[in-house]
């Protein structure tokens, strides 16, 4: 376990870097973890960190399928949000557990 | 005391040969599961591994219900082999299979392809067997970026901390 300060609030995280505590989250968190992967968030990245805390709040499992099938953005899209590996990505910013899904 | 170096995975190159439904989706799995954490990914598809990417075979992919002997009832007694060669079963069995996949969220297998793609993963179609099955470009799934050699294959496959996986 690790702690990290994001926007002036220390936190716990994970070794990867992943909240504990994902009610502690707030916008200027994931612009401060955002940043540290160099990118810069807009409403577009918003309304997917929106999306995935809504399922991950009803207990849904995340996979980059259901994202895709969002509405909200395409698969493609999705990747350039969130370069690289974007559900791991995404989850770290939005505050919440490292994606358990292989899909 | 020696030093323990890590070399994370880089590239991965997956040949899949074989077009039953869980050789097909082990590729496809591994696949999309590599470009989702980020790792540059070629997939090659030769042989019977072509009906994964053939666009009359894609949604048709089959499991065996003769000499699989991991294939059970639902109920998980024995599946009798005389049982499976009754036209038809393997039909109903694989279409059982399918339906059960969506139920957990996996993806078909022309969306599988989708998916590889948008992430930046590249799919290949072996030109050898291709001449073979005699198909053409068009008989393919659009997200086949190319038709190529061994060799060409073996070429992009360069670099370090490139992994092979043979399905």
């Amino acid at each position: 376990m690790a702690q990290k300060t994001y926007a002036g609030v220390v936190l716990d995280v994970t070794d990867e870097g992943y909240m504990t505590d994902k009610n502690l989250w707030t916008k200027e968190i994931a612009i401060a973890i955002a940043e540290e992967e160099n990118i810069s968030l807009n409403d577009s990245h918003f309304a997917v960190i929106d999306f995935l805390r809504d399922r991950v709040a009803k207990g849904e499992t995340l996979t980059i399928r259901s994202i895709g099938k969002s509405g909200i953005v395409d698969i493609k899209g999705f990747y350039q949000l969130f370069p690289g590996a974007p559900l791991k990505l995404a989850t770290r910013i939005s505050g919440l557990p490292k994606p358990v899904s292989c899909v | 005391m020696m030093q323990k170096e890590e070399f994370p995975l880089k590239k991965v190159c997956l040949i899949c040969a074989k077009g039953s439904l869980e050789d097909v989706y082990a590729a496809l799995v591994m696949a999309n599961g590599a470009v989702m954490e980020g790792i540059e990914t070629k997939v090659f598809f030769t042989f019977f591994g072509l009906d994964a990417i053939t666009k009359r075979q894609m949604n048709k992919l089959h499991t065996a219900t003769v000499g699989n002997p991991a294939m059970r009832m639902p109920n998980g007694w024995a599946f009798p082999s005389l049982l499976g060669a009754i036209p038809g079963v393997e039909s109903g069995v694989s279409a059982m299979m399918r339906s059960q996949m969506e139920q957990l969220d996996i993806p078909t297998v022309p969306e599988f392809l989708e998916m590889i793609t948008a992430g930046g993963g590249e799919i290949y179609a072996c030109k050898l067997a291709v001449d073979m099955f005699k198909l053409k470009k068009e008989d393919l799934s659009s997200e086949v970026k190319d038709i190529i050699t061994v060799g060409e294959f073996y070429g992009l496959c360069g670099g370090q901390g490139t992994q092979i996986i043979f399905t």
